[in-house]
């Protein structure tokens, strides 16, 4: 491009904004969640390998998002929350966005099958192309349940990293696979909640669209209920020990009244308050869930220290 | 339109060469890291894939 065609463009891409395109709030979950299941295995990891393979499970992550805003584009560009990405705005093209994804994509994969092994560079293409393929361009235009499945692509980065550290996976992995994959419909629900319009505009069917929003908070809380018991009770297998099962019985009691209080109101009372309640909510779920990962960490350390 | 030197098409143009650049040193150094650690750690590996093989593991004779 000559200085004379990129004057014409109204915005030319700096560095941060193909940053943007990884989704940079969502990486930082995945690399914790990912970090936390590569720690807590019985196997020790070299400090540096772990460290390749936690960034690399990032990358690929960051490679989803771009593929995602790449398709998504005419959606972020009618939706409040997301028509400030990079791609909506024209600052970066969508098949740059495209581009950037599958580089990313490739790259990741092969790296952390240098770096760890095969299973878990496997384990990532799956996750990438859930992500991207059966959420993106398939569950979320089509049913209201597209968060409800499209949440496994969220729940794999444990066991990612679990299978970075073992070569394979095991029940513990899979339980923290399942604690994400039960927190991400009452999550994302709430955001709904209160994102109100943006969801009907795009056309996205999400379960306020199609069910409306007395349903919604049905499922909030019928959801909360079934995963309050999995948190609780996966604290008594193999893969919690006290400081989780301490954890979870207060966390869990907390994110069960918060769901108790969206589900006791109608829209009149959210409105008053600006949805005051959801608006928690939602914050809660992402603490809720740091917190139940970091016990897990801290039970780990504690074990391996001699300490329990 | 006449360019100045320190148009602000420039700056943007230097945020992406430097994001690049920077990502690439740090993406080099990352190969040269795990590959220290590979070798440091497995002198028993195949060089396809650096991943350690039982079969390249001296035989231990059952002892009586």
């Amino acid at each position: 491009m000559t200085d004379a065609t990129a004057l014409d463009r109204p915005h030319d891409a700096r560095f941060g904004d193909y940053v943007q395109l990884l989704k940079p709030r969502v990486m930082s979950l995945v690399v914790f969640t990912a970090l936390v299941g590569l720690l807590v295995t019985p196997v020790p990891v070299h400090p540096f390998l772990g460290f390749a393979a936690i960034l690399f499970i990032a990358l690929g992550a960051g490679a989803s998002g771009a593929l995602n805003m790449w398709w998504d584009a005419d959606i972020d560009a009618v939706m409040r929350r997301t028509s400030r990405r990079p791609v909506p705005q024209g600052r970066v093209g969508a098949q740059e966005a495209l581009a950037v994804g599958l580089g990313l994509s490739g790259i990741a994969v092969v790296m952390l099958g240098l770096a760890a092994n095969w299973t878990a560079a496997a384990l990532l293409a799956f996750t990438i192309f859930f992500y991207a393929v059966v959420y993106s361009m398939w569950l979320k235009r089509s049913t209201p349940q597209n968060i409800v499945i499209g949440g496994a692509a969220g729940a794999f980065p444990p066991v990612i990293g679990w299978a970075a550290a073992t070569g394979g996976t095991s029940l513990e992995a899979w339980l923290m696979f399942a604690l994400i994959f039960l927190w991400t419909p009452p999550h994302f629900w709430a955001l709904a909640l209160y994102m109100r319009e943006d969801y009907h505009r795009a056309g996205v069917p999400m379960l306020t669209v199609t069910h409306g929003r007395k349903a919604t908070r049905a499922h909030i809380l019928g959801y909360t209920a079934v995963l309050a018991l999995f948190a609780v009770g996966a604290g008594f297998t193999g893969l919690g020990g006290p400081v989780y099962v301490a954890a979870a019985v207060v966390l869990n009691a907390l994110f069960l009244l918060g769901a108790w209080r969206i589900w006791r109101r109608d829209e009149a009372a959210a409105q008053a308050d600006h949805y005051a309640a959801e608006k928690r909510f939602f914050r809660f779920s992402l603490i809720y869930l740091f917190l139940h990962f970091g016990a897990l960490l801290w039970d780990a350390v504690l074990a391996r220290t001699g300490v329990l | 339109m006449a360019l100045q030197r320190d148009h602000e098409l420039h700056r943007r143009r230097l945020s992406m060469n430097l994001g690049v650049g920077l990502t690439l040193v740090a993406l080099a150094a990352l190969i040269f890291g795990i590959t220290v650690v590979k070798i440091a750690n497995g002198s028993l590996m195949e060089a396809y894939d650096h991943q350690p093989r039982v079969s390249e593991l001296p035989v231990t004779e059952p002892t009586q």
